[in-house]
């Protein structure tokens, strides 16, 4: 039997039943469409928040003092002082997977400037903080190595601190503001962050050099935190490796003791958050998949009726010629053409839905090439299989019985 | 002596019915030369729905041999049986069997879509012939829907017709039609007839024997009366007499 004539047969029939077959195919439209829909927004969430972790730093490293053990007493972390500046210069010559690295101390205090003032963190480092946290100056200039030497009273501060001191829209470049009792003079501004997915306000802060922090603020000679950026997110646990081993050398820690440091890095959160996403993803699929399954058994149905429906005709097609696979073929074809025409117009309703749900609720989507292709081949298949039971029904007639049945 | 185009030995049909052997047909034999119109007669029961089925190679005897063209069909399998359709029979039904909604060319272009030695422009132009023949020339597009019974049969007819079959079988043709669209069908299978086509007509009204050239009577799956018949009426005299309709 030639394949084109079988193929013109199956479309003669699909196109008598019009209304029935655009009802069958809606199952699968509507499957297909929410599977791209529900996949899009899946994974469109799980790369924005991958982008926001990217944005905080994704290859940051942080590394705080650890407790220790004194005499049986158990000392809170932040009292120790086992961080040096040493440490921090060790780590920038020895190590081949860091590539910036600054010290960090911090005082939380009021910012006063007139009338105003407000509670925020000074927090006292160098010039590669700025890369590691991706802080861009907006207005103004950085201060200087010079600057940090000499200890100079000078700061950038966040927006949200501009906001709360100048809120008559004065430009706070070279004005003095003062820190507690200290007078810091503004020497830039920093570009907007807005708030990080933890909630936290990333422009709520002043960014001074840290010997200013340390020896006009705080009045301290070891650091609180020592933060640095791996060359890469992929290279983090290499560069924690090497940052625990040098530290180790310098605190002279035999091989028995704990370390009396502790390095964490974004890449928990950032593997906690995404694992989030990638569940929420498959539940939407899940969700998607079943409605996808429902329509395949609407397809199934529809088959099966038609085939009781068309008893007759099957029999008139056998009695003049048509073998049992003929048969096979054109209510094959049937289902796989009402499975891939549904499949096609559902990918556009889908990426449409999409489209639509980015626009009006301004969520973030992203279509995946390979859902698109998935969920379309799903639906061949589906069409595949959900016809083979009511086409081998047909073919099986006997079509004696089949051109008298009533 | 002119071919012969079938011919039956002692045909028997067994069905099982429950526990019971139903004996449908108990030794047919006959056979019919090229250009015979046939028709076979007999009661419901008498077994002639189990001949037509034997005859068109629907069904298989259980036992005899029956040779369609000079082909043996009792050993042939399913799908053999199906080309054998498709090339040498013609069916015409008591109800049509029209697909719906579907115009009269592609009603009748249908068993050459079985055929795939038959191009697109081949089967198009043998049905539009078909269609000629049974004189519906003018009604290629219609559908079948929208045709009267007559119309309808004579679709059949051409679909019938469109494979240059050996026999065409005709189960009960005229009795879904009033009487004058019966003659006007009888008239068209004289036609056909004439023009030297081998018919073969189960029927259970004994009036439309008059009009065939031998009768075939079965009774209880045995034949009965096999004769030729030698005064043949002419169903379009017979047309002629009937009184004119009112539109």
């Amino acid at each position: 039997m030639n394949f084109a004539n079988l193929f013109k047969i199956a479309l003669k029939a699909l196109s008598n039943n019009k209304l029935r077959g655009f009802l069958t195919m809606l199952g699968i439209i509507i499957g297909v469409a929410s599977v791209i829909t529900m996949l899009a927004i899946g994974q469109g969430s799980k790369r924005s928040i991958q982008a926001e972790i990217s944005e905080m730093g994704s290859n940051m490293i942080m590394i705080h003092p650890g407790g220790d053990m004194r005499g049986g007493v158990r000392l809170d972390a932040d009292d120790m002082e086992s961080l040096k500046l040493e440490d921090l210069e060790d780590i920038q010559t020895k190590t081949r997977y860091v590539t910036y690295i600054s010290p960090s101390v911090n005082s939380a205090g009021q910012a006063i400037y007139g009338a105003n003032n407000t509670p925020t963190t000074v927090y006292g480092v160098n010039l590669d903080y700025l890369e590691i946290r991706r802080y861009k100056v907006e207005d103004g200039d950085t201060f200087s190595d010079h600057d940090i030497k000499t200890a100079a009273k000078v700061c950038l501060i966040g927006k949200t601190v501009v906001d709360e001191l100048f809120p008559n829209g004065e430009n706070p470049v070279g004005k003095v503001i003062r820190f507690g009792t200290i007078p810091l003079r503004i020497v830039g501004v920093l570009q907007s962050k807005g708030y990080n997915s933890m909630g936290m306000d990333q422009d709520d802060l002043i960014i001074a050099p840290y010997t200013t922090v340390q020896k006009r603020i705080l009045a301290i000679t070891h650091l609180q935190e020592i933060v640095c950026s791996a060359l890469s997110e992929d290279y983090t646990q290499e560069a924690i490796d090497e940052i625990s081993e040098i530290l180790r050398t310098n605190h002279k820690l035999k091989a028995s003791d704990e370390d009396d440091f502790s390095i964490r890095s974004q890449q928990e959160l950032a593997s906690m958050l995404t694992s989030t996403t990638d569940m929420m993803t498959v539940l939407l699929a899940a969700v998607a998949g079943i409605s996808l399954l429902v329509g395949g058994i609407g397809i199934m149905n529809i088959m099966y009726v038609s085939v009781t429906e068309r008893t007759r005709e099957i029999g008139l097609r056998m009695s003049i010629g048509a073998k049992g696979r003929d048969i096979l073929a054109q209510f094959l074809i049937e289902s796989i053409l009402i499975s891939v025409t549904g499949g096609l117009i559902g990918v556009l309703f889908g990426i449409g839905a999409a489209i639509v749900v980015n626009i009006v609720a301004a969520f973030p989507i992203y279509i995946q090439p390979w859902s698109v292709f998935l969920s379309f081949a799903v639906c061949t298949l589906t069409g595949v299989f959900f016809g083979w039971y009511p086409a081998q029904k047909a073919a099986m007639l006997d079509p004696i019985e089949a051109i008298r049945y009533e | 002596m002119k071919k012969e185009v079938i011919r039956l030995e002692n045909i028997r049909r067994d069905f099982q019915v429950g526990d019971e052997t139903v004996h449908a047909l108990r030794g047919i034999s006959f056979s019919i030369t090229e250009g015979e119109f046939v028709t076979i007669m007999g009661t419901s029961g008498s077994g002639k729905s189990t001949l037509l089925n034997t005859l068109g190679c629907l069904d298989t005897p259980t036992s005899g041999e029956y040779y369609l063209d000079g082909v043996a069909v009792r050993t042939m399998d399913k799908n053999q049986r199906a080309t054998l359709r498709n090339r040498k029979i013609g069916f015409v039904f008591q109800n049509y069997n029209l697909l719906p909604k579907t115009t009269a060319i592609e009603n009748v272009e249908l068993p050459l879509m079985y055929n795939p030695s038959c191009s697109a422009a081949l089967r198009y132009q043998k049905a539009v012939e078909a269609l000629k023949a049974v004189g519906l020339g003018d009604r290629l597009l219609h559908k079948s829907n929208q045709m009267s019974g007559g119309q309808m049969q004579r679709v059949a007819i051409a679909r019938a017709l469109v494979n240059d079959p050996a026999v065409i079988l005709a189960d009960e043709a005229t009795g879904n039609l009033d009487t004058r669209t019966s003659f006007e069908v009888l008239v068209l299978f004289q036609q056909l007839h004439a023009a030297g086509r081998t018919i073969i007509f189960v029927t259970h009204n004994p009036e439309i024997a008059q009009y065939s050239s031998r009768n075939i009577t079965l009774r209880d799956g045995h034949i009965t009366d096999d004769t030729p018949n030698p005064h043949i009426l002419s169903a379009a005299e017979a047309l002629a007499h009937f009184p004119k309709q009112e539109d």
